[in-house]
């Protein structure tokens, strides 16, 4: 959307990436579940609130990444294709984006991870990810070195599996090697 | 009837006024070298003439079809207009034979298969057809361009824009394109070559157009301009670069 022609949108997006940007998540969490559902008057379970929080960040520095992936595309790429006759989309589509993705994967990777690891902070609104989890069982067995080792472990296990798959990806996406 | 038809083109940046007033007709068949100074305007012409600029004044006129003013479908009018750059830009992510492919398929001008025929027929024409399946990268300079002009002739245009196509190679890589370019100007193709190779611009261009500060400060057959300029700008910018 930041890349967007029409002013009206690419305005949207950038407030919507500087809020995000320029906040901690954990008030963006109290703000969505606490604040949000009193002033709207509604409820909202944690687990729905903690989605809606990690998505609207995701999204936010995803959207940083794909901007500065498309960007990092060389305008003569678009004309070339333009000037073929390609139309601005399928020009986009065809020419511009696969190259950008590759350029993405790794940030959209990091990106993945920061998420993931993010999601334990959303502990605090009462969410059962991992962290949460980890507590309610040290709670009940009191055995905190253990079980924090085991949560530490599967968090590691998970963004170690996530960071081999976007090797492979990467190396699978490079053209015309050797 | 002009395959090309200039009138009063004006082009400026913000304040910077790169085209003043240019009036140019190109016949059918016609092999045009536009010469001048760095930054007196002529790429900047050229790409108006597809519309990769859009001019703030003039019309241009192309095959009878309007590229000024926004009527009609600006994508079509561009099929009938190659266009080889400095840069090559081909596409990274496609071999040789894809480069030269993808837009009819894109287009669904062709199939695949007649794609596919026409891109090596396109490619033994420039000499490249060992080269189908390699990727832009694992190239040299010239053969990138020539797999480039390949590209722009698999839309079969009417029309050839260069845009300093042997300006980013290496000297000796600069005849092969120059080459290519020549044999196309032999087989008829109309075409508008921006270029500092003079010696191609004597030799093949039935016309010499010399633009400084964004207007056409002279221009004639290539013996004339060449050996015999009659503007004191044009006569010191050969004496710079001859």
């Amino acid at each position: 959307m930041s890349v967007s022609k029409q002013t009206v949108v690419r305005g949207i997006a950038r407030v919507y990436v500087d809020i995000i940007r320029g906040t901690p998540l954990i008030v963006q969490a109290f703000f969505i579940y606490f604040g949000l559902t009193s002033a709207l008057n509604i409820r909202m379970e944690a687990l729905t609130a903690g989605i809606i929080t990690l998505t609207l960040n995701a999204g936010a520095y995803s959207a940083e990444i794909f901007r500065g992936g498309i960007q990092s595309v060389d305008k003569g790429q678009m004309e070339a294709a333009r000037s073929l006759g390609l139309p601005y989309n399928l020009a986009m589509r065809k020419v511009v984006l696969p190259q950008a993705v590759r350029t993405m994967i790794p940030a959209l990777v990091n990106q993945c991870i920061i998420t993931l690891k993010d999601s334990s902070i959303l502990s605090v609104i009462g969410m059962a990810e991992l962290t949460q989890a980890g507590k309610l069982i040290i709670a009940n067995n009191l055995e905190s070195f253990k079980m924090w080792l085991i949560v530490g472990v599967m968090y590691f296990i998970i963004i170690m599996i996530l960071s081999k798959i976007s090797k492979n990806i990467e190396r699978k996406l490079q053209y015309g090697k050797g | 009837m002009a395959k090309v038809e200039i009138k009063n083109l004006k082009k400026h940046f913000g304040e910077l006024e790169v085209l003043k007033d240019i009036n140019l007709e190109v016949q059918e068949g016609e092999v045009i070298c536009v010469i001048g100074p760095s930054g007196s305007g002529k790429s900047t012409m050229l790409r108006c003439i597809n519309a990769l600029e859009e001019a703030s004044g003039g019309t241009i006129v192309v095959d009878g079809n309007e590229i000024t003013g926004g009527n009609g479908d600006i994508n079509l009018f561009r099929r009938n207009i190659g266009m080889v750059f400095q840069q090559f830009n081909l596409f990274p992510h496609m071999s040789v034979r894809q480069n030269i492919a993808f837009a009819p398929v894109a287009l669904k001008l062709m199939s695949q298969k007649e794609a596919d025929d026409e891109a090596e027929r396109l490619l033994k024409r420039v000499g490249m057809l060992e080269k189908a399946d390699s990727y832009p990268r694992q190239l040299s300079g010239g053969q990138q361009q020539r797999v480039a002009i390949a590209r722009a002739l698999a839309m079969n245009p009417d029309v050839m824009l260069f845009d300093e196509p042997t300006s980013a190679l290496d000297p000796e890589m600069v005849g092969e394109v120059l080459g290519v370019m020549k044999q196309l100007a032999q087989e008829g193709m109309t075409m508008i070559v921006v270029t500092h190779e003079m010696g191609f611009a004597r030799e093949v261009s039935d016309r010499v157009i010399f633009i400084d500060g964004g207007v056409i400060v002279e221009q004639g057959k290539p013996a004339d301009v060449f050996s015999n300029p009659q503007n004191q700008r044009t006569i010191d910018f050969l004496n710079m670069v001859l």
